[in-house]
């Protein structure tokens, strides 16, 4: 067997091993007593980033809310993989009903506890990018307008991985997807004006909004707990890397998220009642090359026949993240 | 009690007496006067405990009961026409995931061209979504089938639409005797659901299906209709031995005995037809009709049976199979397929076209007669249509079709094109 140095710290991150701390510290995945909410077994691909966020935040959710959990999924891949006829994976109660509908029946399950006076029963829906931002979009924002108590999860690989890596709203520019393929004098997805779910959320007033990584565990079990602490409409967008889509080795599903973070093209922050409370900020700079560059969904940027002008407009984009979330550690770095 | 008062109101106040504990609402009309009163009296607390959710769409209404009823919550919503048309996803999903929500359909047609008036365009569209639709001939039938509608939606885990006519029904004040909680309390038990989400016992709901399995699936929705032929009348008799009056059941027949000419019919034009058919009775003609009060499941056997001792039938329906005739009348057709019958369809009063008793005296007589095309439309204006189909002969650029049709029939006085 080859030698593996015993690491600690991982370089470069606020990581910390759980045996270093003590353990009510300890994250809710390092304790045997955690629900494995979606239970082995399931069928996503290798590497799948939605897999281990929907693994980290149900779970965290279950802590939270001490097993009285019911979870509400729109359709897409994490409904797919992980119920299978007649398998299922999920260890909490759990309803899939259409595409576009999941924050309006989290609704109905939600006032169905309130009027049975089983208000210690929480409700989680939860859809990918497509679900939420676009055919979700919806019934999202008037779950958010009433502030049903429910606690919205989007996670986010930024296409319809589904159903074969289409656009979504939430797909960034220049990107390849199967309908906004890398020909013509402006390859890839076009350069719109972005739809930014989280500042929507906040836009609402909302008691809780957050954004986390699949890179940042820790942070992504400590905003599920926060959301978890309130009641009415919440909403954490989370970063989860599809290999598939993005064009990534399946080992570097976490590299890449860390690196969506660390160049600012996904910014990581929450707000409570529509105002920024915190941001996880970004230790060492990284310039977009580095995060675009191992993605073959980015690939048509490099190679023969570079488009530095494009790279650079993704530069700004991240440039601005990092302006507006006041994201670097010190800004003279 | 007996009560004179609005149709929507007498539903609102049955729905309140079936005890329902999460009402969804999104204005449409002509269901709107239901929902807003039914809000009324949660706000109030006459109606409680029960939540009261403004939806931001048909859309979202169906899938918060989807929501509410798989939590356990006895759920209901009412919606019409386009708000009907706008949740057709979801009511699919609430009957594939076997959910027992109860819907009034305030029946009104379909646009474009955009229109309000009353037609059964919107709920017949809905006819194989695995929703059971009774239709109400009155109001008092209306607030009657609401309270059946809960048992039976309830008993077999399936959806069921009551389907009442827009503003004719909804907007009518007539006499109602509206129940005591006692009886509606001894008719229809507390909702005991037969699949919950509930932490206690963690349950998937709404799982993917292969081939393997999905034709099984979906054959127990057809099989689970066909028990509701039987429950139905089972509801409809025990309906009248608590609340002493008939009400419901599958069909029902007027001066059938007979009859060489029967009148096949749904919803509230039953009255008119029956007033027409007493009329002519006066003058000896042998006619009788047949209303169907359960469109889903439709009752083929009993509409035979009804059928079978005449000579002839029209089907008179507010709905259109465009490119083919009738819609309801498809069904009667093959439910007395070879008896031999001579059946005939008349579409009626689409969009809120008046049904008159004169165009129904002579459109009776014609079948009598036997003397119409298999498919008629009543009080039909050709030479407006045939001027608009003149129009588009002559013309490239002839114009939107509702402007020019206002225009020939002297309701506009400006026609732009053609």
């Amino acid at each position: 067997m080859p030698y593996q140095p015993v690491k600690f710290y991982q370089t470069g991150t606020f990581t910390v091993g759980n045996r270093l701390l003590a353990p009510d510290e300890r994250s809710v995945q390092s304790s045997r007593m955690r629900s494995n909410s979606i239970n082995s077994g399931h069928r996503a691909c290798q590497g799948c980033g939605e897999a281990l966020g929907a693994r980290y935040a149900i779970d965290a959710a279950m802590a939270a809310s001490d097993g009285q959990l019911i979870a509400v999924n729109a359709t897409g891949c994490l409904e797919v993989f992980s119920t299978p006829y007649p398998e299922s994976s999920w260890q909490v109660p759990w309803i899939h009903s259409l595409f576009g509908n999941a924050p309006a029946v989290a609704t109905g399950v939600a006032a169905a506890m309130k009027v049975k006076g089983r208000q210690e029963v929480r409700v989680v829906a939860q859809g990918g990018d497509g679900g939420t931002t676009d055919i979700g979009f919806g019934c999202l924002s008037g779950m958010f307008e009433r502030n049903d108590d429910v606690l919205y999860i989007c996670y986010d690989n930024e296409a319809y991985m589904n159903t074969g890596v289409q656009r979504s709203s939430a797909t960034p520019p220049a990107a390849r997807t199967a309908t906004t393929m890398p020909v013509g004098p402006e390859p890839g997805n076009v350069f719109g004006q972005g739809k930014n779910v989280p500042e929507i959320a906040m836009a609402h007033g909302i008691p809780y909004v957050a954004t986390a990584t699949v890179a940042d565990l820790r942070d992504l079990e400590y905003k599920v707990r926060k959301a978890m602490s309130m009641h009415g409409a919440r909403y954490i967008q989370i970063f989860v890397p599809c290999p598939l889509g993005f064009g990534t080795a399946s080992h570097d599903t976490i590299r890449i998220a860390r690196l969506a973070r660390e160049t600012g093209m996904f910014p990581v922050f929450e707000a409570e009642h529509g105002e920024v409370t915190g941001v996880l900020k970004i230790r060492h700079k990284v310039a977009v090359e580095e995060y675009l560059q191992p993605q073959k969904r980015f690939a048509h940027l490099f190679g023969k026949h570079p488009h530095p002008e494009t790279v650079a407009r993704l530069q700004a984009i991240a440039d601005r993240n990092i302006r507006k979330y006041g994201l670097l550690e010190k800004e003279s770095d | 009690m007996l009560k004179q008062t609005e149709g929507s109101k007498a539903v609102a106040e049955a729905i309140a007496l079936c005890r329902p504990e999460v009402i969804c609402a999104y204005p449409i009309s002509p269901q709107t006067h239901i929902v807003e009163a039914l809000g009324e009296m949660v706000k109030s607390g006459e109606l409680t405990p029960c939540e009261f959710i403004n939806v931001e769409s048909e859309f979202a209404a169906m899938s918060v009961a989807i929501g509410s009823s798989a939590a356990g919550a006895r759920s209901y919503t009412a919606t019409a026409s386009q708000g009907l048309l706008f949740m057709v996803e979801a009511v699919y999903n609430a009957a594939g995931l076997g959910l027992p929500i109860v819907m009034t359909v305030a029946n009104r047609a379909i646009g474009a061209p955009i229109n309000i008036w009353n037609d059964h365009s919107d709920s017949l569209s809905q006819r194989d979504s695995g929703w059971m639709q009774l239709f109400a001939e009155t109001n008092q039938e209306a607030v009657d089938l609401h309270i059946q509608a809960f048992r039976l939606a309830e008993e077999l885990s399936m959806p069921v639409m009551v389907c009442m006519d827009g503003f004719i029904l909804t907007h009518a004040f007539e006499r109602v005797d509206i129940p005591s909680q006692e009886q509606v309390d001894s008719y229809l038990p507390p909702f005991d659901p037969r699949q919950v989400l509930d932490p206690a016992e963690p349950v998937s709901i709404g799982a993917m299906v292969g081939p393997e399995a999905f034709m099984e699936v979906k054959y127990l929705a057809h099989a689970k209709q066909m028990q509701a032929l039987g429950l139905i009348q089972q509801l409809a008799s025990e309906f009248r031995t608590t609340f002493g009056r008939d009400s419901g059941g599958l069909v029902r027949t007027y001066r059938a005995d007979d009859a060489e000419t029967m009148v096949v019919a749904m919803g509230s034009v039953l009255g008119t037809i029956k007033d027409t058919v007493d009329e002519m009775r006066d003058e000896g003609h042998k006619i009788g009709v047949l209303g169907i009060t359960s469109y889903r499941p439709f009752p083929q056997r009993e509409v035979r049976a009804a059928l079978q001792n005449c000579k002839r039938f029209v089907v008179l329906e507010k709905s259109l199979a465009v490119g083919m005739g009738g819609i309801a009348a498809t069904d009667v057709r093959m439910a007395v397929t070879g008896s031999g019958l001579k059946g005939f369809t008349a579409i009626a009063g689409l969009g809120g076209r008046a049904i008159p008793k004169a165009s129904l005296h002579r459109l009776f007589r014609e079948v009598e007669q036997e003397d119409l095309a298999p498919v008629t439309f009543l009080d039909l204006d050709r030479d407006a249509v045939n001027k608009q189909l003149e129009r588009e002969k002559q013309t490239r650029r002839s114009g939107p079709i509702a402007e020019n049709i206002l225009y020939d029939k002297g309701i506009s006085s400006t026609a732009k094109f053609g």
